[in-house]
């Protein structure tokens, strides 16, 4: 769960990590009160897409009635989809240089990993790989400053600088550790003459462990149907096509739409229902894919801790209970193949082994429909 | 032969009691898994299939010594049912929960790297060297003795494409789903070693998709050190960038992890690359037949 700077700045705070004064308002009355108490200010656009800046999500104002009229049309602007609900007003910033310092997890060494480069403030895609210092975290040791002063050496820091980073890493480690986080980023980290301050804030909070924050405000900039897919719990993406998937398994799911492309048609969704979901859950699922109005369904289950008669039941009984009218392509193998073969007899519908056969006839459906 | 784990290897099954654990060591046992004991705090003294189950993991290694555990535990648990297999010297833990924290899962390869232990997942089907021991939750029949080393990122799509090798009658040495997470124990370049080291193993099949580096990583180790042949299948070639196709790590970030890249990397490295699951089997055939 992607954090609004605002959160991620609350949670800085939180961390003795310095933050720029500044107020959440919900509208340009109020952002031109923060300004009058607050001065120069920056009203910034409290919305989750990255290129904020560049899309006109970010104003300086130097007057309240300026800040007014900045905030005014950021409520009023759609970025990336979505608009603003709040912005953010801060007291603007004597920035000297802009630094990036970050940390994330780096799957490969199965460590959290300390990013940290002079070049901040662009996009950090750019910035060389020879300008940025990656220092992966044994995490039973943890962020100690002789890793620090070492990254320092590497980047050529001294004196008051390197004491704001000994002091600054740990409490930006101590987050990511705490809060469960998959990115802490800041960018730019400001170098002012009162020190560091984090002027920005891209904080990510780890899905599976939200339950482990219930203070922490839950995010959703998503569409209704993925959000109805995240209630049940399924992974479910949209996309343009017509013919509906529902598979278990991500892998085999992403296969599926590779090979429904492959044989000329064009998926409507990736959903994959997951391992080991029981009839409700599997009807549940079934019943939102058909919600979207495809005009092929086309069902792909290799079971293994996935049951085939639990799935063909589910099948069963949405097809008796709410109808099903578009036409359908299933396939059906694995764990309990032929109780689940049975059930689909019985009412009636055909099923496929082969992949290659269920997904080639799903495609001469949507032709022929 | 085969990697990891033999006929020989004795297991312990975390979480035995609960619906997911009696019944996949139901199904372990039918394959032939030498299964020594279950643990399920607060149900020692009961027993799941005739196997006798314990309060602890030093319980049960005091009563049946344990080579490996596999974990049917909720993922707000699995942390601390992992830590304390490691405590009790189990050397080979495979995860299977989804939904593992990503900083449990990092806590978790720390104490492992500590205890030279390996890790199988989390998100994962597990490990079976066919014929002798299963130590997951993939369906049995497909998994016969042959000359083919598998390793993959995704279950579903790996018992796919070892399902099309049995068929054509191709049978497998080990076949090992690395587990779909972020942070995961083993990775495709630790299965390619020991595959390479093993000498029943004449070709090798790895199954990845989109996201991350780990295939291109495979590929550079492919390329440096492996002699043995190896034929890949890689899902997501259709994914749009940006959304998160199911797995954690399955998502393209910022133009890294594209279908196209990992393609162009395993090709480079000599790999055959199939371009539909169907077609893996003819592949490996190529490259096995009259060796």
């Amino acid at each position: 769960m992607k954090l609004y700077e605002y959160l991620g700045k609350d949670l800085f705070d939180r961390y003795d990590i310095p933050v720029p004064e500044g107020r959440v308002v919900e509208n340009p009355e109020q952002a031109a009160e923060a300004a009058s108490e607050l001065g120069e200010v920056v009203v910034k656009s409290q919305v989750l897409t990255g290129k904020r800046g560049k899309a006109g999500g970010i104003s300086f104002a130097s007057s309240p009635e300026e800040a007014r009229l900045a905030a005014e049309k950021i409520f009023n602007m759609e970025l990336g989809g979505f608009t603003a609900d709040k912005v953010l007003v801060e007291k603007k910033v004597q920035i000297e240089q802009e630094l990036y310092l970050a940390l994330t997890v780096d799957g490969t060494a199965q460590r959290p990993v300390v990013l940290v480069s002079l070049d901040g403030g662009m996009d950090v895609e750019d910035v060389p790989e020879d300008r940025m210092i990656r220092w992966p975290v044994d995490v039973t040791v943890g962020l100690q400053p002789f890793m620090v002063r070492e990254i320092c050496r590497k980047l050529g820091v001294e004196g008051n600088l390197q004491k704001e980073f000994i002091k600054l890493l740990p409490r930006l480690y101590k987050l990511f550790r705490e809060m469960d986080a998959e990115l802490a980023e800041i960018n730019p980290l400001a170098l002012t003459s009162q020190g560091l301050i984090a002027a920005d804030a891209k904080v990510t909070i780890d899905d599976d462990a939200l339950y482990r924050h219930p203070q922490l405000p839950r995010i959703k900039e998503k569409t209704a149907l993925e959000l109805k897919a995240e209630e049940l719990d399924l992974a479910y993406v949209e996309l343009e096509g017509d013919i509906a998937v529902m598979a278990n398994g991500a892998g085999i799911t992403m296969a599926t739409l590779d090979m429904v492309q492959h044989y000329g048609g064009a998926p409507a969704n990736f959903l994959d229902f997951g391992g080991g979901a029981d009839v409700e859950k599997t009807s549940q699922a079934l019943e939102l894919l058909l919600g979207t109005n495809p005009r092929v369904l086309l069902i792909n289950i290799f079971g293994g801790i996935t049951r085939c008669d639990v799935v063909a039941e589910a099948f069963a009984r949405v097809r008796e209970s709410k109808g099903i009218d578009l036409p359908v392509s299933f396939r059906l193998v694995g764990t309990n193949e032929s109780e689940g073969r049975a059930i689909l007899e019985k009412a009636g519908i055909k099923s496929f082994t082969s992949m290659d056969e269920a997904v080639s006839h799903a495609v001469k459906l949507l032709d022929a429909s | 032969m085969s990697i990891y784990i033999n006929d020989k290897t004795r297991v312990l099954v975390q979480g035995m009691t609960g619906n997911q654990g009696s019944f996949h060591t139901g199904q372990m046992l039918a394959y032939g898994t030498r299964i020594v004991g279950g643990v399920s705090p607060g149900k020692g003294g009961q027993s799941v299939e005739g196997v006798p189950v314990y309060n602890t993991v030093f319980e049960a290694v005091e009563k049946e010594p344990a080579d490996a555990s596999i974990l049917f535990i909720p993922a707000p648990f699995a942390k601390d049912a992992a830590l304390e297999a490691l405590a009790a010297g189990i050397k080979i833990l495979v995860l299977i929960p989804e939904h593992i924290p990503l900083q449990d899962a990092m806590d978790i390869m720390a104490q492992a790297r500590q205890n030279n232990a390996v890790v199988v997942g989390p998100n994962t089907f597990g490990l079976v060297s066919s014929g002798a021991s299963k130590i997951g939750i993939m369906p049995n029949q497909y998994f016969i003795p042959g000359p083919v080393g598998v390793v993959s990122r995704s279950g579903t799509l790996c018992y796919e494409i070892v399902g099309h090798l049995t068929e054509n009658g191709v049978g497998t040495t080990t076949v090992v789903g690395l587990g779909g997470d972020r942070v995961v124990g083993l990775h495709f370049i630790d299965v390619l070693e020991e595959f390479e080291k093993d000498s029943d193993t004449r070709a090798v099949v790895l199954v990845g998709e989109i996201g991350g580096s780990a295939e291109e990583e495979a590929a550079a180790f492919i390329k440096s050190s492996m002699s043995k042949p190896v034929i890949a299948y890689l899902a997501g070639k259709s994914a749009p960038p940006g959304k998160r196709m199911g797995h954690a790590g399955a998502i393209i970030e910022r133009g890294r992890g594209t279908f196209e890249s990992k393609v162009e990397a395993l090709t480079e490295a000599g790999v055959k690359v199939a371009d539909l699951p169907t077609k893996v089997p003819a592949l490996v055939k190529e490259v096995t037949d009259g060796k």
